[in-house]
């Protein structure tokens, strides 16, 4: 039997069917694409069961070494593994060239948008957007308009999420420009995978996404305020507790920086320091993983027992910097994202590289009637949640789902947004017996600092539920290791 | 080293430490019944209560427990999630600390706690218990004692070692006098007992067993157990690494260590007590131990313990943390000063160009 299944080339994906969707491994007339061929022939030496036994191995090692997450509204505090798919996902260098040019592209404009809007504010005068939008931003920080963050750069850290339509054309579904999650996935990912098939490395050529850690410290440490030579360095987190805790823990053991909680620093005299066994001992640079809003009760909310009170006059005076800068927030705005390649435009004279999802803006009064007339094809969207949450996907939503976000837009147009809705690429991906189409998207991580950098690949997210679109980990997504070609083949 | 973290890493330290202890006491206690006849249920109740006792929960107990039974005893003592001291507790809190400080340990130390503590919630660990309490138990102690050898062989000597080692030495300091206090009710109040009977050898042979300290004791003392040779042995011995005396000194030398500060003199309460209570072991016969009173003495040195570990904390992890209140309300102090002494700066990260730009009401021109 086992001689039998490895003469065959396709016996782990037999009776693989693409269906209608855009396939990342096999093409529609049933061919492995070219990229998918070197490792398809190292994976059909394998039987379902070995394959099987490989993902056991790999989920006990996960849950082992504590690489989970925290769900959020468990009483029983229970840390689960982020659902690991040991198929990985292929792109090819010259894709990946693409990809990453606009990613850049993007960054770039976006990073000159924050800017603009807390000074000259020029793209509003231009009329290229309009200023009741920013205005209303639930994120805009009308508070640091005119205020200098160090080297003009508002976004150190951006999770960009990009989909695949029904023909494979590539299209950006949002930007994540204050404190994206998941990059820990992707190093623990490969580790994971490298462990399960050595060989596959050696023989396939793939690039490495080990430098991460380094790529972040270096531009931390560039953004120090001006003066200090050697820059103290921390990690901000909101505690043991918080869904990305083991992200947090994790990149601080890989920059050999201090991870510190917001009760373990104090200010004086517009000075960060934080608490040691030897007293008080300054610091530089913060690397936050909290929300503006958290940052310090004395500035934003008064409740909040995370931040520290102090640290946004720290950050007004130089005396510390923050990455990503205080106001970000506005650029993750679901309205201002119908805006991006407008701003690429604007501020670069291109044209955006990887496009936009056609999106329609409630409080346009076109956009709005066209919007309720179509709802049950739609995906529409609240336009300052995330993690999946305020979402109506129309095709999949009951009649009175679709009343109550009817009711909700009529309400407040501001905060709704509307998209048709995209069939993601599919990827093979390993299910109870065998291998089945699941919708995946990719979010690369983009490093801004003395140059913009981004990891080969980035997390490929995929919704293990069957026909399911939705890819959060919140709400039954798990993830790829994602794996970028030296070559194209 | 930040405050925080070495408040964690002592802390996770000393509950590995715990859950090792108790592991051992139900251990020895289990087997101990099997060589007693004739047990009735008052009998019993001598034999477990103390135990009880001894890891400092009596009140917690009979909150959950009308008596003391073999069965309530080890249930409490190992599963019971309201006994902040139970085995499963223990470890549970102990991995909780490493969770907060995962930078601070290698992968290979974390990995092992946390497979110990998604071992003892688990099923499996249940089914272990109930078939093989012996095999259970030797999972437990196996397991503290290979985290130990791994932070001997894989972490680095700096400061957080330093907290890990106190939290180590105290607990075990503390757990070797408590566990040496198990049979005071068989002793006179003050002085040594006249005569031994069989069963009392067998008791006092599973205290040195209950530190781990058969083998070593036999090697000085053949099998001749005695109440004044074990506590001796246990409190006084300068060579067995479990003995009272060995633990504060291995305590004292770390406290030295993060401070620098040479024996003889003290820059801390911590150092002070300490070094009092280890001059105090150092320089103490058996038989003035036994002339106030074992269990007396034994009393003693744990409320000596308490006041080090309060001092500990005063010294290292306390440091005046502020409620957030008053914390908010030193900021705005700050901030009420700068605006009344130093009026003439201009308003901070305001680029004065660009304000003209824009009104500060309406930061928008026009609308398009």
């Amino acid at each position: 039997m086992t001689t039998e299944q490895t003469n065959k080339p396709n016996n782990l994906l037999e009776g693989y069917v693409p269906d209608n969707f855009f396939d990342e491994m096999v093409s529609g007339t049933g061919e492995v694409r070219p990229h998918y061929k070197r490792f398809q022939e190292l994976f059909a030496g394998m039987t379902l069961k070995e394959f099987t036994q490989r993902c056991q191995s790999v989920d006990l090692a996960f849950l082992r070494q504590g690489v989970t997450f925290n769900v959020y509204g468990d009483s029983q505090g229970t840390e689960k593994i982020f659902p690991f798919d040991l198929m990985p996902r292929i792109i090819p260098a010259s894709e990946w060239a693409m990809l990453e040019r606009g990613l850049v592209q993007r960054i770039t404009a976006l990073n000159l948008f924050l800017h603009d809007i807390y000074h000259e504010q020029k793209i509003v005068m231009d009329g290229v957007i309009p200023a009741s939008y920013i205005l209303s931003g639930k994120h805009f920080r009308r508070e640091f308009t005119n205020f200098q963050v160090p080297k003009d750069i508002y976004i150190h850290v951006c999770g960009t999420d990009l989909i695949r339509g029904g023909k494979g054309e590539w299209m950006v579904l949002e930007d994540n420009g204050r404190c994206p999650s998941g990059v820990s996935y992707v190093l623990e990912n490969r580790r994971a995978l490298k462990r399960s098939f050595p060989g596959m490395f050696e023989h396939i050529g793939i690039r490495p996404v080990e430098q991460y850690a380094e790529e972040l410290l270096k531009s931390l440490q560039y953004i120090a305020p001006a003066g200090v030579a050697d820059p103290t360095i921390v990690l901000l987190t909101p505690g043991a507790y918080n869904s990305a805790y083991f992200e947090h823990t994790y990149l601080a053991r890989q920059m050999g920086i201090e991870i510190v909680e917001g009760r373990d620093l104090v200010v004086r005299d517009t000075r960060v320091f934080m608490r040691t066994t030897k007293g008080l001992q300054p610091v530089h640079v913060i690397y936050r993983r909290i929300d503006d809003d958290f940052l310090d009760p004395t500035v934003f909310r008064r409740d909040s027992m995370l931040g520290v009170p102090g640290l946004i006059r720290a950050y007004r005076a130089g005396n510390v910097s923050l990455a990503n800068s205080v106001g970000t927030g506005i650029a993750d705005d679901k309205v201002m994202y119908y805006f991006v390649p407008r701003m690429i435009k604007y501020y670069l004279d291109q044209d955006p590289i990887i496009p936009n999802v056609p999106t329609y803006l409630a409080s346009e009064e076109a956009d709005k009637k066209y919007m309720l007339e179509h709802l049950p094809e739609l995906v529409v969207k609240a336009a300052n949640e995330s993690g999946g949450y305020g979402m109506l996907m129309g095709p999949k939503a009951s009649k009175e789902e679709i009343e109550k976000f009817r009711v909700a837009i009529e309400a407040d147009p501001r905060n709704y947004v509307g998209q048709p809705m995209i069939s993601l690429s599919r990827h093979p991906t390993h299910v109870d017996n065998g291998f089945e189409g699941r919708h995946i998207d990719l979010r690369p991580y983009i490093v801004y600092g003395e140059k913009i950098s981004i990891v080969p690949g980035g997390l490929t997210r995929v919704a293990l539920r069957k026909g399911s679109l939705v890819v959060n980990s919140s709400q039954g997504g798990g993830s790829k290791d994602t794996w970028v070609l030296y070559g194209d083949e | 080293m930040l405050s925080r973290v070495a408040n964690c890493l002592f802390w996770m330290s000393r509950y590995i430490e715990r859950s090792e202890n108790i592991a051992r006491i139900v251990d020895v206690n289990l087997q101990l019944l099997l060589d007693f006849r004739d047990l009735d249920e008052h009998r019993l109740s001598e034999h477990w209560l103390p135990i009880v006792q001894a890891t400092g929960d009596e009140e917690a107990f009979f909150k959950v427990h009308g008596k003391a039974t073999g069965h309530t005893v080890t249930e409490f003592l190992v599963f019971q999630p309201d006994n902040p001291n139970s085995i499963v507790s223990s470890i549970s809190d102990a991995r909780e600390n490493a969770r907060m400080v995962r930078d601070q340990i290698t992968s290979e130390f974390w990995e092992e706690l946390n497979r110990l503590y998604l071992f003892v919630r688990s099923r499996q660990a249940r089914d272990l218990w109930n078939s093989s309490p012996f095999d259970f138990f030797q999972e437990i102690k196996a397991t503290s004692l290979r985290l130990q050898g791994m932070a001997d062989a894989t972490l680095m000597r700096n400061e957080g070692w330093l907290f890990m080692q106190l939290g180590k030495y105290i607990e075990r300091a503390d757990k070797t006098s408590r566990i040496l206090d198990v049979r005071y009710q068989t002793l006179p109040e003050r002085g040594l007992p006249k005569s031994i009977s069989q069963e009392e050898v067998l008791e006092w042979s599973a205290i040195l067993n209950s530190c781990s300290a058969w083998d070593a004791y036999k090697s000085i003392h053949g099998a001749e157990v005695h109440p004044k040779l074990v506590a001796e042995f246990l409190l006084l011995s300068e060579d067995f690494p479990r003995s009272f005396e060995v633990c504060i000194a291995q305590f004292n030398h770390s406290l030295r260590k993060i401070s620098g500060v040479p024996e003889g003199r003290f820059s801390n309460e911590a150092e002070r007590l300490t070094g009092r209570l280890l001059a105090e072991v150092q320089f103490c016969t058996i038989d003035e131990v036994f002339e106030r009173g074992l269990h007396q003495y034994l009393d003693d040195l744990q409320l000596k313990l308490n006041a080090i570990g309060a001092a500990i904390f005063t010294a290292y992890f306390f440091q005046s943390i502020k409620t957030m209140d008053e914390e908010i309300f030193v900021q705005q102090e700050e901030q009420q000063q700068q605006k009344r002494f130093a009026p003439m700066t201009k308003p901070e990260g305001q680029n004065p160009k660009s304000t003209k730009a824009v009104g500060p009401h309406f930061p928008f021109g026009i609308r398009p």
